[in-house]
Parts: structure tokens; sequence; C-alpha cells
């Protein structure tokens, strides 16, 4: 999606029967994995009663059966209905991939600088706002969380060198 | 009348100060919570449960289970205001609630919907006070055997009254069951499916998966519509709410029937969504304005809203007496009761009577509070959905990612919560129910010891589950229900032939 991206943006950019017959795969490939692991664990009977494989090979079992069926009935589709438009990806990866780096950060930064940052960056970039409505609604949010957990709920969540040098670590 | 004296013993329980404020607390965070996209009742309550860690349990449960009522209150607000229903049982209210804003009467909507949501929760709660000592009692004399048939039943439910595929509700739910096998095997031991992982030791949690199969599965659902909302202004002053009340009585026939649908459909698990639209649909039919249904009838709106807050409530009967819940949200409260040291099923309510009464009592009160806040406050939580999706959206994400950090103060399930959130957006589209995977979750591990264990008592014949009347109605029943949707389609092939 590099080049005329507006005009492309209603594109499909994954019909509905692709991705239903990608997501049948991997969901077969984790009932194969469980299948795997419950073998190895034994699936008969032991001197205690059922083995640990006994429940969670079957469990295995339907996964894959079922699986197979989703993936038989969407390799025999035939319509050409779209999953997802272009547009809608770029929406969704703009999201996804400033959160996943954000979750990135928790550890780095500790989870208020980070948030500030990532909602910050949100508001700016998504939103188009401008630094004086940023900052205050950044750093709010974030003292209002500091509030909530560390000093009423006294829930401690991860913090980083920002908060060790101000001693609220 | 032994449930009246112990209904008396919980007020006194549920009457204190504290869980009086944390009853109001609980509404408003609840009402928020459903009307902002991405906080459902079973995440709002999943990322809130920590902070009740140091609460005692009965008060933790009123908060929570306001926190669930406010929710379901909250449904209404945007379905009527916005046409976006907050949760799935509120897609019904839509149908009659938003031509009812368009034609500029949302306060006589909203005023309809809160007040039956309150009736039809009313009728649910009175239901479980009376029922459910019954049904605890009753269940007292369950073994291994019969306890699994109850699990089988819930899980055959989800597969007979599933909407979408049959075959994606088993393999939503296996995922489920399979995902709650990691890790430490309770009974030889072993690890299982962890493949040498120290993270997986611990297994999946289930509020971590319901955190982002809603919370961030949703958010990412809702992006691809755009980032705007766009709504109807809501007026509601004291005028018009007596108004809308004096008209409300001449429904009473629909509030009976939805309370009733409500009430048993809730009882089956997944229920509440179902309910909702049976009984608009029987609303239909049976009203002699039925025809014109859909172009904005108060009718329409009592009674997807009683059916689905009678439901709803419902919900949590299953939970409270077998330990068995009836849907996401009540999961989350039974998981609450495991993490603060109380055992669900029927023992509770011999040995946890104050925790049990406190809570059914808090069931009364939380509503009535709830109805004063979301008849009050409407404007406010109105003014929440204007605020612009690309501040709300951060929030909301951060918010997640501090509720299943919180959940065991491990870096890992926020990574863990992306991936299921990711998982969540595609099983959405791709129409996999998420309801039984995170039920299997909740359930699995439990499910599967009573297996074994009615399995070592019988040395591995499966017979056990039908060797009384009991054990085998309730497997029978199962069975019929699990098989359902395969005769129902072979009944239409053969009317189809026929014809």
């Amino acid at each position: 999606m590099d080049h005329q991206e507006d005009q492309a943006a209603d594109q499909p950019a994954a019909s509905s029967k692709a991705v239903e017959i990608a997501v049948a795969a991997i969901i077969l490939l984790f009932g194969a994995v469980v299948i795997f692991d419950s073998v190895r664990l034994g699936i008969t009977w032991g001197d205690e009663g059922p083995k640990a494989g006994y429940f969670p090979f079957y469990v295995g079992l339907l996964i894959c059966l079922s699986s197979v069926v989703t993936l038989v009935r969407a390799v025999r589709l035939t319509s050409e209905e779209s999953f997802v438009s272009r547009g809608q990806l770029k929406m969704v990866m703009s999201v996804l991939v400033p959160t996943t780096v954000y979750v990135g950060f928790i550890a780095l930064l500790g989870i208020y600088v980070a948030s500030v940052i990532y909602i910050a960056f949100f508001m700016w970039w998504l939103g188009k706002y401008d630094w004086l409505k940023i900052v205050p609604v950044a750093l709010g949010v974030n003292v209002a969380l500091f509030l909530m957990f560390e000093i009423w709920f006294k829930v401690p969540l991860p913090k980083g060198p920002l908060e060790t040098a101000l001693g609220l670590a | 009348m032994d449930e009246i004296n112990s209904l008396m013993h919980g007020f006194s329980v549920a009457l204190s100060p504290f869980n009086l404020l944390l009853m109001f607390v609980g509404v408003i965070l609840g009402v928020i919570i459903g009307v902002l996209p991405g906080l459902g009742g079973a995440n709002g309550v999943a990322i809130l449960l920590p902070l009740t860690f140091s609460m005692s349990p009965t008060s933790a449960i009123i908060m929570l289970s306001c926190i669930y009522w406010g929710a379901l209150f909250g449904g209404a607000i945007t379905s009527i205001l916005f046409n976006i229903p907050g949760e799935p049982w509120s897609v019904a209210t839509t149908f009659d609630g938003y031509p009812l804003a368009q034609k500029g009467r949302a306060g006589a909507a909203l005023t309809a919907a809160f007040t039956s949501s309150f009736i039809g929760a009313l009728v649910a709660v009175i239901m479980i006070t009376f029922l459910s000592p019954v049904v605890a009692k009753f269940a007292l004399k369950f073994g291994p055997a019969e306890f699994f048939s109850v699990y089988l039943l819930t899980f055959c439910a989800f597969v007979g009254m599933a909407k979408g595929s049959a075959i994606k509700t088993v393999a939503s739910m296996m995922i489920g069951f399979a995902l709650a096998a990691v890790g430490l095997d309770t009974v030889t031991g072993q690890l299982r499916l962890t493949f040498g992982f120290t993270e997986m030791l611990k297994g999946f949690d289930f509020l971590i998966a319901v955190i982002g199969l809603f919370g961030i599965g949703e958010i990412l659902e809702t992006l691809e519509e755009g980032l705007a909302f766009k709504g109807k202004q809501a007026k509601i002053n004291a005028k018009i709410v007596i108004e809308t009340w004096k008209e409300l009585p001449r429904y009473w026939a629909t509030s009976i029937r939805s309370s009733l649908v409500g009430c048993f459909m809730g009882i089956v698990p997944g229920g509440a969504t179902p309910a909702s639209f049976m009984s608009y649909g029987v609303a239909k039919r049976f009203s002699k304005d039925g025809a014109k249904f859909g172009t904005g009838q108060v009718e329409g709106v009592v009674a997807p809203e009683t059916a689905a807050h009678a439901a709803g409530t419902a919900a949590l009967l299953p939970m409270l007496t077998l330990g068995v819940p009836g849907s996401p949200t009540a999961a989350v409260l039974l998981g609450g009761l495991l993490i603060w040291g109380l055992q669900p099923g029927p023992l509770l309510f011999v040995e946890q009577k104050d925790f049990v009464w406190g809570l059914i009592a808090s069931m009364y009160l939380g509503n009535i509070a709830g109805l004063i806040v979301v008849l009050t406050c409407v404007p406010f939580f109105a003014a929440i959905l204007r605020i612009p999706f690309s501040i709300i959206a951060p929030v909301i994400l951060v918010i997640c990612a501090i509720g299943a950090y919180t959940v065991h103060g491990s870096m890992f399930d926020v990574w863990l919560m992306m991936g299921f959130g990711v998982v969540g957006y595609l099983f959405k589209k791709l129409n996999y129910p998420l309801a039984p995977l995170v039920l299997a979750l909740v359930l699995g591990d439990r499910a599967e010891d009573s297996f074994r264990q009615s399995m070592l008592l019988s040395q591995g014949d499966v017979g056990i589950f039908f060797s009384n009347g009991l054990v085998g109605g309730i497997t029978g029943f199962a069975l019929v229900l699990l098989f359902w949707p395969l005769a129902a389609s072979m009944i239409a092939k053969l009317k189809a032939r026929a014809a």
C-alpha cells in the first residue's frame, strides 16, 4: 500500500476467504500442538487414573476436527467478500503498532512515563491536536491514574528511571 | 420464611455506609464502562478486580456487581442516543430506541429503558432470593459426575444456542479448554503445554484473556468504522420521567412476558442476548401496535431491556449456587470469588451466609442506586461519548494495559493481552464467538477435575454419566442441545426436499 493510497483505501487488503483459511489453519496447528504434547504426557490410563494428557488429547482432537471443517468450508467459498479494506487495515495498524511499541516502553520507562508519551503521540498523530491540549490531557490522565493506583488503592504499577529519580518508586 | 430472614440479615450487611458508597461508585463506574467503546461489563469488571483485593469479599462483590448493573444500564444509553449497542444484548434496544431519539423522544426512550431494566432486574433478584437456596440445597448432594454433567450442559447449551456456526463455537470453546490446561497439572504434577517457557508455568489467566479479547479486540473493530460518533441530544427531566412512567403501566403484559423470558434464558448460559431478541420478537407479535415496531415504539424498548436485564441478573443464579457462570461477566465475578478465597458452589450458602445474602441484598439496593444514578446523570454520561476517539482510545488502551498488569504484576501478561486482542479482533470478524472461549478458560480445570474424578469412581466407564436419573437427565439434555443444530439443519433439509 505504498502508492495511490487514498484511491485504494476502499480496495480489499485481504479477502474473507483468505483470512478464514489462514485462521483455521493456525487453529489446526494449535490443535496439533495440543495433541502432540498430550501424547507426550500420556493419554492412556495410568496407575492413579487418567494420565495428564488424557483430557487435553480429546480437546486437541476436537480443535483439529472443527478447524478442518471450517477449513474445508472456507476453501469451497466462492465469494470475493472483503475481510478488511486497505483504509480500515491502515486505521487498525495505526493503533496496533503504536500500542505494541507502548507496551515495549512500559518495561523501560515505567508505565506512567510511557503512558504520557503514548497518549500524547496518539492525540498528536491521529487527533492532530494542539500541544496546548495534548500536554494537560496526557499529564492529567496519568496523575489521576497515579493517585488512584499508588495512593488510594495501593496497587503498585511498574515504574522507571524518572520515578526512581523523584523518589516515588 | 427462612429466605426472608436471611435476606433481612443480608440487608443489615449491605446497608453499611461504606458499602452504600461502594454501590454508588460501582454503578457510576459501571455506566461509564458500559458507555465507553472497548470497555464492557466483562472486561470492565476484570480490570477493576485487582482494586478489590484489599477489601473484604462482601464489599468487593457489592462493588463489582454494581459495576455490572451499571454496565447493563449504560448499554441502553449508547443504543438509544448513538445507535451503537454497547453490549450485544443492547442490539435489540436500538430497533425502537434510536428511532424514538430521532423523533426527539430520547428522554422518554431512556426513561422507559432504565425503568424496564430495573423491573426486569427486580423480578430476577426476587427469583434468585427464593430459588437459589433451593438449588443450592439440591446441589449439595451433587457428586463429581453430577457436576461434570452440569458443566457439559453449560457448554452444550452454547453450541446448541449459538447464533452463528456451531463448528466455530466448538473450536472457540476447545481453544479455551486447551489454554486452561496450560501449566501445572494439579493431579499428576506434570507440566502441560509449557514447552519449557517459565512464563507459562502459571497458565493463562482468564482475566487477561477477557481484557484482551473484549477490550483491545473491540477497540480495533470500532476503529474500522472511523473515529467519530454522532449522537442525539438527550433531555431528561422530572416531567419527562413522570410522563413516561404514566405510560409504562400500559405495557404490563409485555413487562411480565419479557421478565419471564429473561429469567429463564438467563439461567441458561449465554442467555442475555437471545433473551433480548426473543422478548422483542414476542412483544412484536403480541402487541396491538406490533406492526409499528421499529419506528419508535416505547413498548419496543421496554421488551428487550426488561429481558436483557432480567437475564443478566439471573445469570448470577447458577454462578452462586453451582459455580457455573451464565455469562462472561458472571465468569469474571466467579474468578473474583476464587481470588478472595471463596469456593463458589452450593457450600457457599452454608459457609458464607453473610457474603451470599449481602450480595443478594445488594442486588436490590444496587439496582435502586443504578436507577437513581442513570435517571439523574444521563447528560453527563452522554457527554463522555462525545469525547473524541483520539483522546478516549489511548486512555482506554492504557487502562487495559494497567488492568492486565495488576492481575499478577507481570509484564508478560500485558504482552499476552495484546496477543488476545489481535485474536479477539480476528475472531469477532470471522464470527467465532468469544464467550465460550472465556467460559471454557474459567471452567476448564474444574470441568476436567470433575471428569477425572468421575472416571476414577467408575474405573473409566463413561456410563457413570447416565448412572442415575438426575445425572442421566442432565447429560441427556446436554446431548440434545449439542446435536440440536445438526438435527435442525437435517429437519430443514428434509422439509425442503418434501416441498
